[in-house]
């Protein structure tokens, strides 16, 4: 028999949109379904007084979801062709069920997502693709649904796929496909359908055998776990001494160097096994024993990689999480437990940045808590240190979850977003860097530099929307000053995103690394005693603030000016034809049409509308 | 040939049961490294053959750091009796036996007669022996596809002090993160084998060459058809007045209490017979083979909230 992949697939979504029949139609066209399971529903349905087969029943295994006629928790059901093997977790797709699609998505490797054509992209569908996106789910197919009842006409498929495609680019979907099917008829679920000559594209079925997944593993960054140690106490295994665990990132194979997180001990590996016998190489998802060549200390928790490509290693981390619990709500400060990979570590919230309303992308900056089903932003404090990767390189070293000591319940999940540096720790500056990593201070002190140098350095960093005039400002700044004699040196966001920022999209969370970044880059230029100046829409208050405060941490001149020009006039100018783009709808994303801009409410400037006005101004606030 | 044609090009894809594999190994180790005293409940059926060999594979070259657990109702099949001291002796592991029959001789478990079903009180008699060896882990080879029911339990799965199940209230388990954190008294079970379907367990089984016990394969046995199930004539099972029994080839699909656990008619005498059979059949296990699922609707949900397996 040819080797078999199995694919995870959440689902979410109401009875209405036809999830049920669909998913009942997939098994029983697979012949998956049992003729047993299919007399008792049949028998419950008639109790109930049912005019159809409720195929739901199939999935609601509870007394209670039975009774209510309701989905509440997650259900798991199987089924497989020659080619795969497919688990689906069926989760309810109301808002108050958020929890319940965060689970089945977690390991999901698709996530199936149902539209109504007579209702088209409903605020259901999109929390339901943002839910997929936050959780890293690596593929998303859209079933346009009830193609039947609107006389299989492709023009209003057209017409959704359309919207949905331009609504997902703002998030973080790197593979989306479509498919019109009728789940009650049949149409373009096993078969092609003869009703829709003009969809070219595989019926649902074959799609969902044929996406490629084996790539969706990280098999570049070396990552395992330490689960359990081995040591088998018998004569014959008297010096046998084996790491187990499940590898989780790269590939390992024998003879490779690694090194031992957190001891930073560097040994060998001496041998990989399996009780199958020895292996040369291990990948995700095998679980095996490694043994090293030296007599290295390691046990659960650790983490075997490579010297040259380590995971991040920290205390402090910004994270997004949903909360589970119905019975107590988000504290910061309160002590969690925390589980990441094989480690429980004691943690605390110590701040909640926003909570986002996942049918909007609002973000509420004022929020306080977090309750049941709500998602947000948070900073982490642990007690020891975790070694992470960003959830979006690896789900398994970028993924944890809170645990309430008080009832033992798992309160949260996380997906960890970046190593912590943030407003409330400023203080604690080597505290936010990983444990085992300090700074390495520069022999010169900046009196010392500047004095030499007979220059002082500075960042005046200008906001404001796409064709505000912010660049004009700056390149006129940059000019005056470098004229003068005095070192300046101009970031510009749009050439920043060719190379420094080369990897960042425009979704709210690579918005804040583009700022965080350039932040970092503009503070180093003026700490050498440069003029930096930043010119980055930075929409968000936030992050701005977060880049102040970095500055004023290391006691470096920081100016927020505001090129505070009115988007009509923005609009008007479009100097790159982006609010053109934007209002056909070809970006959706863009600050001020599609995605909000944040004013600052006490900028250290607002520029005149005359350019050298503006200059003046902005010279004037340099030292 | 030399050295490095002897290496094979790097695969690096794991089939389906290579994968489920090691997932469950994962979920083994994981409970092992987190629990103080895990039990495995061991029938000497085929899920709780499959759930040992994965326990032997997860320790390998050491020996399964926990007892295994067999719920005894007095009404076993002679065969799985055998086949389960054969495999303690085998493995060198520590049986820990709890007697539905103790119970009723000590008068804590009243029964109605001698043959009635036993499937109920084995509940009791679990708890009990969970409680007496102060287990906080039982590995139970129950499968979400068996049962509705099993089909929305947790991996791990939380009991409270009265080794009660409550469905409407199981903790969230995402990626691979198991939360098996209880307060002294209270118990996790866990389901390492949750996502195993019944022919993956026959493929496997199969794959690996793993004995189990004789019944699973076809073999000729004195049956009488009894409200749909057929049932072997023996001490558990005398033939009921009036009915006739015929000598059939027959095999298990699943082992229980003798008194309810049918047999299905088959000729499959090997694994390759019993995964073909098993891969066009259009009945459940369950359904086709037990007597207690068949109540209700809610039959499992119910014995599970009060602490069965």
């Amino acid at each position: 028999m040819p080797a078999t992949e199995i694919l995870r697939i959440a689902t979410a979504g109401s009875v209405d949109d036809g999830k049920s029949t669909l998913i009942g139609r997939l098994l029983h066209d697979t012949k998956s379904i049992f003729e047993d399971q299919l007399e008792s529903i049949e028998r419950t349905s008639e109790k109930r007084g049912d005019e159809q087969t409720d195929l739901a029943l199939l999935t609601d295994g509870l007394r209670a979801e039975r009774e209510q006629g309701i989905t509440i928790d997650v259900a798991y059901r199987y089924f497989a062709t020659p080619k795969r093997k497919f688990v689906i977790a069926d989760t309810p797709g109301h808002i108050q069920y958020t929890r319940n699609m965060v689970t089945g998505a977690s390991t999901a490797n698709l996530a199936l997502l149902l539209i109504d054509a007579r209702k088209g992209v409903l605020e259901q569908t999109r929390r339901h693709a943002l839910l997929s996106s936050l959780l890293g789910v690596p593929h998303l197919v859209l079933c346009v649904n009830k193609m039947d009842l609107v006389d299989y006409d492709q023009r209003i498929y057209d017409e959704i796929r359309e919207e949905f495609t331009s609504f997902a680019a703002k998030l973080d979907i790197t593979d989306l496909g479509f498919v019109p099917i009728s789940a009650l008829q049949g149409d373009n679920v096993v078969e092609p359908s003869p009703n829709m000559p003009w969809f070219h594209g595989q019926p649902l079925l074959g799609h969902l055998e044929d996406v490629h997944i084996a790539s969706d593993r990280n098999l570049v960054d070396n990552r395992f776990p330490v689960q359990y140690v081995i040591r088998p106490q018998s004569a014959e295994y008297r010096d046998y001494r084996g790491f187990a665990g499940s590898v989780v990132g790269g590939i390992f194979k024998q003879g490779d160097e690694v090194m031992v997180m957190p001891s930073r001990k560097a040994s060998k590996i001496a041998a990989i096994d399996t009780p199958d016998g020895e292996v040369a190489q291990a990948f995700p998802p095998m679980s095996v024993t490694i043994r090293l060549e030296d007599e290295v200390d390691v046990s659960r928790g650790d983490m075997i990689c490579r010297p040259t490509n380590q995971p991040t290693a920290s205390r402090r981390f910004e994270a997004m999480i949903c909360w589970f619990d119905e019975t107590s709500h988000l504290r910061t400060g309160a002590p969690y437990q925390l589980k990441h990979t094989t480690r429980w570590v004691a943690a605390e919230v110590e701040e909640l940045r926003y909570q986002l309303n996942v049918d909007t992308l609002h973000r509420d900056l004022t929020a306080e808590t977090l309750e049941v089903n709500d998602i947000g932003r948070v900073a982490i404090h642990t007690t020891s240190p975790l070694f992470f990767d960003e959830y979006r390189i690896n789900r398994t070293t970028g993924s944890f979850i809170l645990v309430d000591p008080a009832t033992d319940l798992t309160v949260a999940a996380g997906m960890i977003i970046s190593a912590g540096g943030d407003v409330g720790a400023v203080s604690d500056t080597a505290s936010i860097v990983a444990e085992n990593i300090t700074f390495h201070p520069s022999k010169l002190s900046r009196d010392e530099r500047w004095g030499a140098l007979e220059t002082s350095g500075a960042t005046i960093w200008m906001t404001g929307l796409s064709g505000s005039g912010k660049s004009t400002i700056a390149t006129a700044i940059e000019h005056t000053l470098v004229s003068s004699g005095r070192a300046a040196f101009m970031l510009d966001g749009d050439n920043l995103r060719h190379g420094l920022n080369a990897n960042l999209g425009f979704s709210p969370e690579d918005r804040d690394e583009n700022v965080r970044r350039t932040g970092e880059v503009a503070k180093i230029l003026a700490e050498s005693g440069t003029v930096a100046i930043v010119s980055l829409v930075s929409p968000y208050k936030a992050e701005r603030d977060r880049v102040r405060a970095l500055h004023e941490e290391a006691g470096i001149p920081f100016f927020e000016v505001f090129v505070d020009t009115p988007l009509e006039e923005c609009e008007r100018r479009d100097p790159k034809g982006l609010y053109a783009k934007a209002r056909a709808g070809e970006i959706k994303d863009l600050t001020g049409v599609g995605s909000p801009y944040e004013a600052p409410e006490s900028p250290d400037l607002v520029t005149s509308p005359d350019l050298e006005e503006a200059v003046r101004q902005v010279l004037a606030l340099l030292p | 040939m030399d050295e490095i044609t002897k290496v094979r090009p790097a695969a690096v894809e794991l089939d389906d049961l290579d994968t489920l594999e090691a997932e469950s190994m994962f979920i083994i180790r994981e409970v092992v490294a987190e629990f103080e005293h895990p039990v495995m409940l061991f029938s000497g059926g085929k899920d709780s053959v499959l759930m040992l060999q994965l326990a032997r594979k997860a320790f390998a070259p050491a020996p399964v750091p926990f007892p295994i657990m067999h719920v005894d109702t007095g009404h076993n099949f002679r065969e799985v009796i055998e086949f389960r001291d054969k495999v303690v002796d085998e493995y060198g592991l520590r049986l820990e036996v709890a007697s539905v029959q103790d119970l009723i001789d000590q008068g804590i478990i009243k029964v109605g007669h001698e043959l009635e079903s036993r499937n109920r009180h084995q509940t009791r008699a679990l708890l009990d022996a969970i409680k007496d060896g102060g287990f906080d882990a039982v590995f139970g080879g129950g499968r979400r596809d068996e049962d509705k029911a099993r089909a929305k339990e947790r991996i791990l799965s939380f009991r409270d002090k009265f080794g009660q199940w409550d469905p409407k209230n199981q903790r969230p388990e995402l990626w691979h993160l198991y939360n098996g954190r209880h307060k002294k008294g209270e118990h996790i079970r866990v389901f390492p084998i949750s996502d195993w379907t019944e022919l993956d367990v026959w493929r496997y089984l199969s794959r690996e060459q793993i004995e189990l016990p004789p019944i699973y394969f076809a073999h000729e046995r004195e049956v009488v058809d009894n409200e749909g199930l057929l049932m072997a004539v023996n001490e558990f099972f005398p033939l009921p007045d009036g009915a006739e029994s015929h000598t059939k080839m027959v095999r298990y699909r699943t082992v229980g209490d003798a008194t309810l656990t049918g047999a299905v008619p088959s000729q499959a005498t090997t694994y390759d017979l019993v995964i073909e059979e098993t891969a066009v059949s259009r009945i459940t296990e369950r359904g086709a083979t037990r007597g207690d699922d068949r109540f209700s609707e809610a039959a499992m949900e119910d014995r599970k909230r009060e602490g069965y397996f």
